[in-house]
């Protein structure tokens, strides 16, 4: 037991802080990209549905490595974008904590985008049409009619994307590296100390991830059966 | 105060065609459930698009597809009243009068209306509640207050009482009956129920698989219904194939009967129609009096109901006598029953063109 608060009080705890504020900062970025993709797809012709969506879908189910292939092919700094974007705009993706934040929220989008339209296509029609015969902007339908009726989808979607975020791997580690202090997330640290064989200080970081993402999925879902109360389960 | 109805739409399997000229007052859209009636309404709100075709309400044009006009429903000033109502779950009953309110920018006016149409509506003190909190009565009163929180030019309602408790329906109807008649503008009734079309509105347009029938008054609709169609939809029990063989007499096979009928100028019927009430016991050698078997009856709330086969028919002719008139036949006699004269419809098959 000692030995368990030595190491806790001597651990690096950057990879936390860095895990939590890639996650959070991807969530935010998601939730509001996933609604907005959500919402332009389902108004768009049967055939450019199913390609968008495709495309929109595929970091899902692709492996993350594929992802991060992809980011680095644009983003690297020997390619044209990355070169562009560092030149010209100081902006640099690889290797930063900004990369952790884009390889995170490409893999953790689908699952926004995916939660939030299958809950957008479940509002009753009806319900826009009264609005929209009310005089009612459709900008105002959304914010006040389709998004409060879609809650739970869009709630769920949101625990998954930070969780899927926050626990993110294959693609953080090609386009961001493991940089202690800057790009290490726990995931990563997790990885780096099971090859140096130090199975203690794995355990505490497999802790510490345990309990933060089943704290989270927990809490949400509490939060969205209180306000779940007026629709009939089955 | 006029709407205009003319629209084409195709769906898959289905065309609706639809031609109205509805007047201020209540004008029913009557028609079997699958005739298109909803989609009409959908049409005219703006949240259905046609394919052609124009919709004019008091000279504004709302939808006409050669000036390549389409007004968006926020735009058209048009109420409509949902089949569930569609009140927003998430917002009070308050919030969702305001809803009603939107185009009202002024935020002092907007109180002043949104406490009248509470006082109106009987809504004083349920103001902060939800929808599932109401009682179905209250929630088409907020329905009916919503919709005419914005003050619209002309009303639409899909089927209005259908989601109500048969004792409700009644009160309701009043309500809704009361609240139309404060209404100056166009207000179109859907409904497949002939009972709830008679006693709200004043004309009739018939829906038949998408196409609509000239407009009617309610009194000519249910008195001379002119097609088959129309007959049954009106209710009518007994529609069979005739053939006429004077201007004054027409021979219903199917019944073995002659019949006299009042004269009649239109050509081309093919059906007759009688409806369950007026056919009646009578003495034999009246008018018009068939004998028949009676094959069956059974009790309705306030009537019996008799399954009559005609001598020599092959089909049964239902009639609708009181309970203590029924008492008076036997089933499996026969017995003289009468098909009075000026009740005869005489009805063609399909609307011409």
């Amino acid at each position: 037991m000692q030995e368990i608060w030595d190491i806790l009080k001597t651990l690096d705890y950057s990879p936390l802080w860095i895990s939590l504020q890639t996650g959070l900062v991807a969530t935010v970025i998601c939730f509001f990209l996933g609604i907005w993709t959500a919402r332009s797809v389902m108004h768009m012709g049967k055939r450019a549905k199913a390609f968008v969506d495709g495309i929109l879908t595929l970091p899902m189910v692709l492996p993350p490595t594929v992802a991060g292939f992809f980011l680095l092919l644009i983003f690297s700094l020997r390619r044209p974008i990355g070169s562009f974007l560092y030149d010209e705009l100081s902006i640099k993706v690889v290797q930063t904590w900004l990369g952790c934040v884009l390889a995170a929220g490409v893999i953790s989008f689908p699952l926004m985008y995916r939660n939030a339209r299958a809950a957008f296509e479940q509002v009753d029609i009806e319900l826009i049409y009264a609005g929209r015969t009310l005089g009612m902007s459709e900008r105002a339908i959304f914010w006040r009619v389709v998004l409060p009726s879609a809650g739970p989808g869009v709630v769920s979607g949101t625990i998954l994307t930070f969780a899927r975020a926050l626990g993110e791997y294959g693609a953080t580690s090609m386009l961001a590296g493991n940089i202690a202090g800057k790009t290490g997330t726990i995931s990563q640290r997790i990885a780096m100390v099971i090859q140096n064989g130090d199975y203690l200080t794995a355990g505490m970081w497999v802790a510490i991830i345990l309990l933060i993402s089943f704290g989270i999925v927990v809490a949400m879902n509490v939060f969205a059966d209180s306000k779940m109360r007026n629709i009939k389960k089955w | 105060m006029s709407l205009s109805v003319n629209i084409i739409k195709r769906l898959p399997g289905f065309m609706l065609n639809v031609s109205l000229d509805a007047e201020a007052g209540v004008t029913a859209l009557l028609g079997a459930s699958g005739s298109g009636k909803s989609m009409t309404l959908r049409c005219i709100a703006g949240v259905e698009r046609p394919d052609e075709g124009s919709i004019v309400l008091d000279g504004r044009v709302l939808y006409d597809s050669k000036a390549k006009i389409d007004l968006p429903p926020q735009a058209r000033k048009v109420g409509y009243l949902f089949q569930r109502y569609a009140l927003f779950p998430n917002m009070t009953v308050l919030q969702n009068i305001d809803a009603g309110l939107s185009l009202e920018r002024d935020v002092h006016a907007r109180k002043t209306k949104r406490e009248n149409l509470v006082a109106r509506f009987h809504l004083q003190g349920l103001e902060d509640r939800l929808p599932r909190e109401l009682s179905g009565g209250q929630m088409q009163r907020v329905a009916l207050c919503r919709m005419l929180a914005g003050e619209p030019e002309a009303i639409l309602l899909d089927e209005p009482f259908a989601a109500l408790d048969s004792h409700l329906r009644w009160q309701m109807e009043a309500e809704v009956k009361e609240t139309l008649a404060g209404f100056s503008g166009v207000a179109l009734l859907v409904s497949h129920d002939r009972g709830e079309v008679y006693r709200m509105s004043k004309s009739v347009c018939v829906l038949n698989a998408g196409k609509s029938e000239p407009l009617l008054t309610t009194r000519e609709l249910f008195d001379q219904p002119r097609t088959l169609q129309t007959a049954l939809i009106t209710g009518c029990k007994n529609c069979v194939p005739a053939e006429r063989l004077s201007a004054e007499s027409i021979f219903v096979p199917v019944w073995n009967a002659k019949l006299a009928c009042a004269p009649d100028g239109s050509s081309g019927m093919t059906h007759v129609g009688i409806r369950a009430h007026y056919v009646v016991p009578c003495e034999p050698g009246a008018e018009n009096a068939i004998r028949c078997r009676v094959v069956s009856a059974s009790d309705d709330v306030f009537s019996r109901v008799l399954t009559l086969l005609p001598a020599g028919g092959t089909a049964t002719i239902r009639s609708e006598v009181s309970k203590a008139v029924g008492d008076t036949l036997q089933i499996g006699n026969d017995a003289w029953f009468c098909l009075p004269k000026e009740h005869i419809m005489l009805l063609r098959e399909t609307h011409e063109g």
